[in-house]
């Protein structure tokens, strides 16, 4: 008797289970655009990254910090949403199309780049940063100088990632490629000597230049162009233009500049000139 | 089928498959070291071993596995390759995966030779020892052979365990096959059943005959009491 | 032979000679082992104060990292298990049944999850929630990870359930019978309750088994669980090793507790010997040998 009790916790447990794992999605969004939205509920649910020094980054308070979650402040409270009604969600890089179509996030500002594949199942707004694919060295070395003078050298990235790849399809064949699950596991080795470089995109590395005060320095030959956008619900024209709208006030009164200059600035890195808000 | 012939899937099973026999071989003889260790008449390697199997049995692979990479190799400067080879990384990797495998999987072993010693009849020891054979020679000679003969159903599902484990040195970038799955579903979402179903395959035939095999040796020479 | 001291007789004087000269060879190597590992952390100045202060000075470390990451971890476990173990029992039952084609699917299934590692299903599912259902971003991984677990399990504790049964004497599903139980009345009321509490131990080693993997949904699933938050520390403290030694330490002192919880179970429960006298060592026995199996199993844990 005790085990047919057991047997019928057990089940309603998987059942308690299962409808939760099913109830779990869906933000509850309708056919509105997004800033009707946040004009009605003033609430909205970003997608950002949560372990990205300087862009976006969980810390030890709880809170989130970054130039990224800057611009996603900045874009809510445009929108008419304050600081503290905002939810923020981890956006893995490979869920942000699917958080976006299903609903769980009202946008995405998150290290993500404007390209075709991904404008086929979301919108973009922005760019808000324009950046390209660079190195990330100890602060003492000298002899590499470009993507090309890698030949010998231990490159780290992270699986399955295209710029590794790419240097070494196109520059430096004889690179060695460590691959790990995160760029946090590459600088243990890259302090150490153990690996030569870090690839992927130059204001990431800035984030963790800034975060290691006088240990990395980036090469600074950008060797790609990389436009990161807003991405939100495909064809929600209106949204996209409030977002745009805000992007370029944020970047006209100085805040755009400022932000950087605290996050990413620190690392030596030269910030760019603001890009021209042309996802229209 | 034709996208399977885009992808290196026998490579990556061999690496597997190579994963498997190195950590097996390691595991096998660092597990007996442990197990000795674990029966033998010095208290600071009885205490040494049992603290090592706790130790080790409790910490998931996952964490050994990244712990060999960023601490034995980032931190520590344990290079296990040639440094100048122009492969470095790849053989490296490798042999720190096989080296978490043996550190973790001889635990394992050590305590199934454990279980095997606990099934040869006292006698066999005290005789051993009444013919004035040492610690060594008692163990060596008379007890560990028929332990093992005791053990090879347990060691089988060791092994089979460890050929299903390599998939976790995917972790530090050795590319064996669960890496391979990854990046096939990467670029081929919508074949996730074909990719799922021949990664699949390919450990059923990996682990299928391993435990067919030795159930049937387990059987064969097994000491009939 | 359970006493070591069977395998060498008690020193006398040279033999405690021998053993105070391997004493100190062995303490030797290890402590050779022990510098060379502490003083390579030196060199590169891991063990400075400064990295392994916040795991003391820095509550928020424990309240907003360790703490919940150990909660999703612990999480993820328990409702593995707890889903697994009627998924186990049903397909263990299964392989029992009377029906040749009954054993013969309940067989594939097992036999085939038992066969592929955990990570594969975890990619596998978590993917297949990505593309066909409604699972939210926030908790696939955990679903995955789940769905991932309860499969491979459910295929093991299948295993321990159908040993579990076929180790209980004949004698009790004879009576049952006799006494006009049905079949699924002997099974649910007779062997099932008997089985399921002799192997309540190796559930519970299982559960280590089941603690453990949920690291590779960690370091390879993005599931927020006590591995992978030494990313998200290392941003905040620029101290990835302390971290990752830290979280060795949590993960053993709780799996050491597990074990010993299913130690002090295996204890109680054959000290209590439930079967009548007359096949109580019988019966033992065959838990006994059962156990061994299924702690060799444990090696599939990763």
């Amino acid at each position: 008797m005790r085990f047919t009790r057991m047997l019928r916790v057990g089940a309603a447990v998987a059942a308690l289970a299962l409808a939760a794992a099913c109830g779990g999605g869906g933000g509850g969004t309708s056919g509105k655009s997004l800033a009707q939205r946040a004009k009605d509920t003033k609430k909205l649910t970003v997608g950002i990254k949560f372990d990205q020094p300087g862009l976006g980054q969980k810390t030890p308070d709880g809170k989130f910090e970054g130039f990224d979650i800057d611009v996603a402040r900045y874009v809510a409270k445009q929108l008419g949403v304050d600081e503290g009604n905002i939810e923020f969600k981890k956006a893995e890089s490979a869920q942000r199309e699917n958080m976006i179509e299903k609903g769980e996030v009202d946008y995405v500002v998150g290290t993500y780049s404007i390209n075709d594949k991904r404008k086929e199942k979301v919108s973009f707004a922005g760019p808000y940063f324009v950046t390209g694919q660079d190195l990330l060295v100890r602060a003492d070395n000298t002899d590499i100088t470009g993507p090309d003078a890698l030949n010998g050298k231990k490159l780290c990235s992270v699986k399955g990632s295209t710029p590794a790849q790419k240097i070494k399809t196109d520059f430096s064949q004889q690179a060695e490629l460590q691959e790990y699950g995160g760029y946090s596991e590459c600088l243990t080795g890259l302090s150490t000597g153990k690996l030569d470089a870090l690839t992927t995109d130059a204001v990431i590395l800035a984030g963790y230049a800034a975060q290691n005060p006088g240990k990395f320095k980036l090469v600074g030959k950008v060797f790609t162009e990389e436009k990161y956008g807003i991405g939100l619900k495909k064809g929600d024209a209106e949204g996209r233009d409030a977002i745009n709208k805000a992007i370029e006030k944020m970047i006209s009164d100085g805040a755009w500049k400022a932000s950087l200059e605290k996050h990413v600035g620190p690392a030596g890195y030269k910030i760019p000139d603001p890009p021209t808000v042309s996802e229209k | 089928m034709d996208f399977l012939s885009r992808y290196d899937l026998l490579g990556a099973f061999w690496v597997t498959v190579q994963l498997t026999v190195f950590s097996a071989i390691g595991s096998l003889v660092w597990g007996t070291v442990l197990a000795a260790m674990r029966v033998s008449p010095v208290p600071v390697m009885r205490a040494f071993g049992t603290a090592y199997v706790n130790l080790v049995r409790n910490t998931p692979l996952t964490l050994i596995i990244i712990g060999a990479s960023l601490g034995l190799y980032s931190t520590l400067g344990l290079a296990l390759a040639d440094d100048t080879s122009g492969t470095f990384l790849k053989d490296n990797n490798f042999r720190l995966a096989v080296l978490g495998f043996v550190a973790y999987t001889a635990t394992f072993v050590c305590e199934s030779l454990r279980a095997g010693i606990n099934t040869v009849p006292v006698g066999q020891a005290e005789a051993a020892r009444a013919l004035g054979l040492r610690f060594g020679q008692t163990l060596g000679i008379v007890v560990l052979p028929q332990a093992f003969r005791a053990v090879i159903a347990p060691l089988a599902s060791v092994l089979i365990a460890l050929t299903k484990n390599t998939t976790v040195a995917s972790a530090i970038g050795v590319a064996e096959a669960s890496l391979l799955m990854s990046e096939m579903i990467e670029n081929e979402s919508d074949k996730l059943f074909l990719v799922f179903a021949s990664i699949a395959v390919g450990f059923v035939v990996l682990t299928l005959p391993t435990g067919l095999l030795l159930g049937w040796v387990a059987k064969k020479v097994a000491v009939k009491r | 032979m359970s006493a070591p001291s069977v395998l060498y007789d008690a020193p006398g004087p040279r033999a405690r000679a021998r053993n105070v000269g391997y004493t100190v060879a062995f303490c030797l190597a290890l402590v050779a082992v022990a510098w060379f590992v502490l003083s390579g952390l030196n060199d590169k100045g891991q063990l400075d104060g400064q990295l392994w202060e916040p795991f003391v000075t820095d509550s928020r470390i424990w309240s907003e990292f360790l703490l919940p990451g150990m909660g999703t971890t612990l999480q993820a476990a328990a409702v593995a298990i707890v889903i697994a173990l009627p998924v186990g029992a049903v397909f263990g039952i299964a392989r029992l049944s009377d029906h040749a084609w009954v054993r013969a699917v309940a067989g594939v299934v097992v036999e085939f999850f038992r066969a592929i590692p955990v990570l594969i299903l975890m990619i596998f599912a978590s993917e297949f929630y990505f593309l066909f259902t409604d699972v939210s971003a926030d908790s696939r991984p955990f679903w995955a990870v789940v769905t991932a677990l309860v499969l491979y399990n459910g295929s093991v504790l299948a295993e321990v359930v159908r040993a579990g049964i076929q180790s209980l004497p004949k004698g009790q599903s004879e009576a049952s019978l006799a006494l006009g139980f049905r079949k699924t009345q002997t099974m649910t009321l007779i062997l099932l309750p008997q089985a399921v509490t002799a192997m309540l131990p190796a559930i519970v080693s299982q559960l280590v088994v089941v603690l453990k993997d949920t690291a590779l949904g960690g370091a390879l699933l993005t599931l927020p669980d006590l591995l992978s938050q030494y990313k998200l520390i290392a941003n905040n403290y620029n101290n990835t090793i302390p971290t990752l030694i830290v979280i060795a330490v949590l993960y053993i002192a709780i799996n050491t507790v597990l074990t010993q919880l299913a130690a002090r179970l295996e204890k109680r429960l054959s000290r209590r010997g439930r079967p009548p006298a007359g096949v109580r060592e019988d019966h033992i026995e065959q838990q006994d040998v059962h156990l061994a199996e299924t702690k060799t199993g444990d090696a599939s844990g990763a």
